[in-house]
Order: structure tokens, then C-alpha cells, then sequence
């Protein structure tokens, strides 16, 4: 008898919790088994083809709750100095999480920033994040726009204590991880959380891969163009081998970015830059690291004709050189179909605050 | 008789693990900062440099860990401990190596700076916690050294000077082993204080110009001053054990 009493106490004190979590993803999902969908919700699923992930999910077990924060903290502008810039401002889920339409990105007060706003996606995959690898690890990215003067301009000590006099926040590590201490460790982890289930696997190519899909003679004809020209750097699945490489941009003399080599030091480094994954490239426009083409016809055009500055650019971009005018219409189409419809709708990663 | 079992289980492990608590004192580390002969005071004091020129010092933070205290028969006490030692904070210049006992010691070794392994390992708490603004966002890696100040030959907005040095890998690691031997070999110590010297780190092996090098914030430069650095110690004190 006492001991059925104790049980239900135990049970009683974990109520608070389910019922956020509940109550969370009622508003985000009406309707559907509520319990059943949350423990599916945040489980990470790895795509069939895809390798290993990099990032270690066991020093940071995703939890509905921990999304949940992640997520609110992603959409919340409380984390810039002017109350005005959130992570979103920057990354737009239509545009899988990069800024469509800017070539720099934008940050407080107007500022411009160094470099264009990449897609968000298939981050556990890579080894080091930004155009130039300086980051080495996925929780400790969002403190670079967080402490940049240009970009969100707080400090890491601002943003806890903002948070930690927020009336909903402390509740919510609460239960994201079992006390309601706020710290640089807890917000990271949850952030991490959030970007690590933003995963793009289920677009027509993939189904077409899966034998679910078929491909137009025009989209076959790029793909294997593709696989003949352009695989080498941006290997499937994923659409990079993560490496850094010159592709023979022409310098930018008002930025100065010198890539990789200023994380290196490295003279041969100077003009490498990551080589970004193409999946959602038709819908996270402009290209490259200073949105320097607008478009996926130019960006052709820079591989087709041939005009490549910099002595030491890397020589497997020159298979590309010549493709004819129907050939670069192929790799679009082609390209195309790695828009993942299913990722950029997911409600998932929606505005919390947006019902 | 149950209840008495339970107490007597309870008492023993109690008695036991403050046993080995008490036994295994703690060795405490007491860092004092100088500038030369002077002690630091910060923003007020003015100082020369080795080429004669003033500044003063507004901050002056770095990382100590892995401390290595080697006994006289050979033998090694070993703490992986990472402490961050930072002038505005004075309880931050005393601290107890947890791992570490009274005992008879011939050296004292610690990394200046924060492992490589640390510096891969994502976020962290305590003394490694970014909130610390000891650390690099734009190219991972921990600061080990802040020095900042002003002089009157710093070209600079405002006159400052800016010394972050940091980085485990290429083109710059500037983690640094500090190796100082002890005089009380024979005796049983418990702590030791080390003066930390500023004038060192402008003067040796290449002296600092502030008129030339008033910013070093990433891989230039950075193994250089680290090489100067990493001579600003020397035991002031070694204190028997109670
Ligand atoms: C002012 C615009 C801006 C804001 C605000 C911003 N970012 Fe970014 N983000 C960028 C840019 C630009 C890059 C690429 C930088 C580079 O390559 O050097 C980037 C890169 C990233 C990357 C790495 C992507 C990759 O594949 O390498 C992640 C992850 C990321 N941001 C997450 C966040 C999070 C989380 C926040 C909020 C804490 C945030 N960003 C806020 C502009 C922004
Ligand atoms: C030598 C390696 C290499 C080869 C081969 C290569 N690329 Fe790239 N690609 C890159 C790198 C590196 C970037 C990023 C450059 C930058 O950010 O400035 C890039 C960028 C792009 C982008 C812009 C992506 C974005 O989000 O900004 C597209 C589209 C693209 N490549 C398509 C192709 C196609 C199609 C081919 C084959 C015709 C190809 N690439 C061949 C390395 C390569």
C-alpha cells in the first residue's frame, strides 16, 4: 500500500515536464498521439547512405525538452545586444536556414557581415563549421555570432544573465536538464540540440536513389554529369568531402577574406574555401562565401568558362570547363532536385512563436 | 538489528572516505604578479619595459594546469586540474590541488594553457567556461594569456596594448611546460608560491617594442611572446606542511 502511494509520487513529479512537452508540441502538431510523436519526434534517424555523424550525441542526448529550448533560443532576439536580431533573422527556415537574397549577411544596426549566410543542414556531418573551418565544433558556433560586435554584440555573461531574469526561461532548462541553472554549457547544448535534428535527407534525389522516384532524361543527364565532374568535391551523399579548396574565384579586394589560410597560416591555403553541400541550393541563393553570384546559371558559368584566377587554383575544377549551354541546364535541373520539401516544411523548426 | 547494520555500514564509510580526505591534504599553489621589483597594481602604477618605456596593465589573465609535482625519490603527484588565474580576482591567485599531498618535492611542473584535447572537446564549465572571455569564437581555442594596458608609445586608438596569446595547433601552439625546482627538497611541504612576472614577458628572449607591437590577437606573433611568457615564474616561497 505505501509502497504504490510512493510510486505515484514519483510519477506525480514528472508530470510538470510531460505537460510543457505536451503542451509544446499540441499547438506545433494538433492531433496527432501526443506521447508517441515526441519521443519520435526528436529521435535521430540516420539516412540510409549516410555515414556516422561527427558530433557526439551521447555528450548531448537530444530530449524534446532540450529541442524545445534550443529551438525557442534559436527564434528569441533576447540573445543580441538591441533585442532585435535572433538567429533567425539571419537563417530563414524557407531558405533552409540561410538568408535569401543578401550576399553579406546582416547583423545589428544594419551592419554588414564578412560573409554570406549558409544553409543550415546535415551539420553532425561536418568536421569544422564556416567558410573557413574555424570552428571545430557544432556547440561552439552560435557563440560567434552571439559575441560578434557586427552580428548579435552581446557577451556570453549578457546573454545568461538575460535569460536567467527571463520569466519563462528558467522553467524551461528546468526541464531541458533537471535544474533550473542557466549556463553557458546548457545554452550551447540545447542550441546544438536544435541545429543537430535540422536534417535534409528525403529530397527527390534521395527518393530517386531509393528507386521511389524517377528522374527526367533531363535530370539523369546532369546527375551524370555531375558525378563526372563536379563529385569530386561535393561527394554524395552529403554533397562535400568537407574539404577546403580554391576554385578560382577572383579575389575580392574590399572583403579580403583570404579563406582557410587565415585559420592556417598557410600561404597554399590563401582562396580555399569549404566546400559547401548543395543540397536545398536552389532555394539558399546567392553563392559562394560572399554571395558573389546570384544565381545557379552564373555559378555555371564560373565552372564553364574557365576563367579562373589565382595561379594555384584547385586543377579538378577545369573538367568543367566548356560545359555547353544544354549541359549547364542539365546540372540545374539537376540541382533542383535537391530541394528537400520535407525538411524546408518541417513544423519542427517553425517560429515557435508563429502558430 | 537491522537498523544497527545499516548505521554501522553508514559510519565506516563515512570514517573511511574522510580518512582518505584528511590524508590526502591538499597542496596549495599561491601565485603573487610583479612587474619587476614592484608588485602589480592594475591601471594605476606606471612601469618600464626593458627598452624604457612606460605602461600600466588594465588585465592580466591566463591558464595554468596539469601540475606535476615530482618527489624527491623520482616519484610523481599528478593533478589534471585547470585553473584560471586572473589579477582582478584575487581568490582566483590561491587554489588547492585536490590530487595532490603534503610531501618531500624536488620540482613543481605545470602547462601554461589549456591541453589540445580541451581545446577539441566543445563547451565546457568551470574554469574552461566561455563565460571566462578566454576563449577564440572565430578559430576555436582558448586564450591563455590576456595582457592588456596602455603606453604612451602604443599607436593605437586610446594608447592601448593587446597581448591575447593562445592557439594548440599550427601556425601557432603556444602551450608552454614551466619547470621551477625547489629548494626544501628535504622537508615536507603543502604549499608553494609563485611569482608570476610581468617584466619578463616584455624583455626575454625578444624584447617587446610597444611602439611597434601593440596588438597580438591571433597566430602572429603569438609563439614569440608565448617563448617570453613562459620564463615570467620563479618560486618565492616554499611553506612546510602543519
Ligand atoms: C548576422 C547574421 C547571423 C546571425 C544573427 C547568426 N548567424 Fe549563423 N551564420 C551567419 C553567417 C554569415 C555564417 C557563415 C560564416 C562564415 O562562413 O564565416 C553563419 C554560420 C552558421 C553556422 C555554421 C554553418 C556551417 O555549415 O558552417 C551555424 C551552425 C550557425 N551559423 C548557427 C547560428 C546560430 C545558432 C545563431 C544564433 C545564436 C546564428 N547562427 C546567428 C550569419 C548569422
Ligand atoms: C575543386 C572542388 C570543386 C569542384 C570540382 C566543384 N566545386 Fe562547386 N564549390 C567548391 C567550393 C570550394 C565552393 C565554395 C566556394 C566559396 O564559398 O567561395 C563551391 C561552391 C559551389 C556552389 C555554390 C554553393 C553555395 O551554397 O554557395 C555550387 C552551386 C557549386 N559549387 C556547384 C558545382 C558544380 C555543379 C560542379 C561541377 C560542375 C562543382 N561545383 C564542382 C568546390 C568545387
Amino acid at each position: 500500500m505505501k509502497r504504490a502511494k510512493q510510486n505515484e509520487d514519483s510519477k506525480k513529479s514528472d508530470c510538470p515536464c510531460i505537460a510543457c512537452v505536451v503542451y509544446c508540441s499540441l499547438w506545433v502538431h494538433p492531433g496527432e498521439s501526443v506521447f508517441q510523436y515526441i519521443k519520435k519526434d526528436v529521435e535521430l534517424k540516420i539516412p540510409i547512405g549516410f555515414p556516422q555523424p561527427l558530433y557526439d550525441l551521447k555528450k548531448n542526448k537530444i530530449t524534446p525538452a532540450g529541442f524545445i529550448l534550443g529551438r525557442k533560443l534559436f527564434y528569441d532576439p533576447i540573445l543580441s545586444k538591441d533585442y532585435f536580431t535572433s538567429c533567425a533573422s539571419c537563417h530563414q527556415r524557407f531558405a533552409a536556414f540561410a538568408h535569401i537574397d543578401h550576399a553579406l549577411s546582416h547583423g545589428m544596426l544594419g551592419q554588414f557581415g564578412k560573409r554570406n549566410v549558409p544553409a543550415l543542414q546535415n551539420l553532425i556531418w561536418k568536421d569544422a563549421y564556416m567558410a573557413d573551418g574555424g570552428i571545430n565544433h557544432l556547440d561552439l558556433q552560435p557563440l560567434a555570432p552571439l559575441t560578434s560586435p557586427i552580428e548579435m554584440g552581446e557577451s556570453v555573461a549578457g546573454v545568461l544573465e538575460k535569460l536567467r531574469n527571463d520569466s519563462l526561461y528558467p522553467g524551461m532548462f528546468n526541464k531541458a536538464f533537471g535544474s533550473d541553472e542557466i549556463n553557458s554549457e546548457r545554452l550551447l547544448k540545447s542550441l546544438s540540440q536544435f541545429l543537430a535534428l535540422m536534417i535534409s535527407s528525403n529530397s527527390p534525389y534521395d527518393k530517386y536513389l531509393e528507386g521511389k522516384m524517377e528522374f527526367s532524361s533531363q535530370e539523369l543527364n546532369g546527375l551524370k554529369l555531375f558525378r563526372s565532374k563536379c563529385e569530386t568535391c561535393h561527394k554524395e551523399p552529403l554533397f562535400t568531402d568537407n574539404s577546403y579548396r580554391n576554385i578560382g574565384l577572383k579575389p575580392d579586394t574590399s572583403l579580403k577574406d583570404s579563406g582557410r589560410a587565415a585559420i592556417t597560416g598557410v600561404n597554399e591555403d590563401k582562396m580555399k574555401f569549404k566546400v559547401p553541400s548543395l543540397r536545398n541550393v536552389e532555394v539558399s541563393y546567392p553563392y559562394m562565401h560572399d554571395g558573389r553570384f546570384r544565381n545557379l546559371k552564373e555559378v555555371m558559368n564560373h565552372y564553364a568558362d574557365g576563367k579562373f584566377f589565382t595561379p594555384d587554383f584547385d586543377k579538378s575544377i577545369e573538367k568543367a570547363v566548356g560545359l555547353s549551354e544544354d549541359d549547364k541546364s542539365d546540372l540545374i535541373a539537376f540541382l533542383k532536385t535537391l530541394t528537400d520539401k520535407t525538411f524546408l516544411m518541417d513544423r519542427r523548426f517553425a517560429d515557435p512563436a508563429m502558430k | 538489528m537491522i537498523h544497527w547494520l545499516r548505521f554501522s555500514v553508514l559510519a565506516l564509510v563515512f570514517f573511511f572516505s574522510w580518512n582518505t580526505l584528511y590524508s590526502q591534504a591538499n597542496f596549495s599553489i599561491r601565485f603573487e604578479h610583479a612587474v619587476g621589483t614592484e608588485a602589480l597594481i592594475l591601471d594605476s602604477l606606471q612601469y618600464k619595459n626593458v627598452l624604457g618605456q612606460n605602461f600600466t596593465v588594465s588585465k592580466f589573465k591566463y591558464y595554468v594546469s596539469n601540475f606535476r609535482l615530482k618527489r624527491n625519490d623520482g616519484k610523481e603527484e599528478f593533478s589534471k586540474e585547470v585553473f584560471l588565474i586572473n589579477e582582478e580576482d584575487s581568490g582566483s591567485k590561491h587554489f588547492l590541488l585536490k590530487d595532490i599531498p603534503a610531501g618531500k618535492y624536488a620540482s613543481v611542473q605545470f602547462t601554461l594553457g589549456v591541453d589540445s584535447i580541451l581545446n577539441c572537446s566543445g563547451v565546457q564549465s568551470g574554469a574552461l567556461d566561455p563565460v571566462n572571455g578566454m576563449f577564440w569564437t572565430w578559430n576555436t581555442g582558448y586564450i591563455f594569456l590576456k595582457l592588456e594596458g596602455k603606453s604612451p608609445e602604443s599607436t593605437a586608438n586610446g594608447n592601448i596594448f593587446e597581448y591575447h596569446i593562445g592557439g594548440y595547433k599550427t601556425p601557432a601552439n603556444c602551450i608552454r611546460q614551466v619547470i621551477l625546482t625547489l629548494k626544501e627538497r628535504d622537508s615536507e611541504i603543502s604549499e608553494i608560491s609563485i611569482k608570476a612576472d610581468v617584466a619578463e614577458i616584455f624583455k626575454n628572449t625578444v624584447a617587446l617594442d610597444l611602439a611597434k607591437l601593440n596588438s597580438v590577437t591571433d597566430f602572429h606573433n603569438a609563439e614569440m611572446v608565448a617563448d617570453n611568457y613562459s620564463k615570467m615564474f620563479s618560486i618565492l616561497e616554499e611553506s612546510k606542511a602543519k
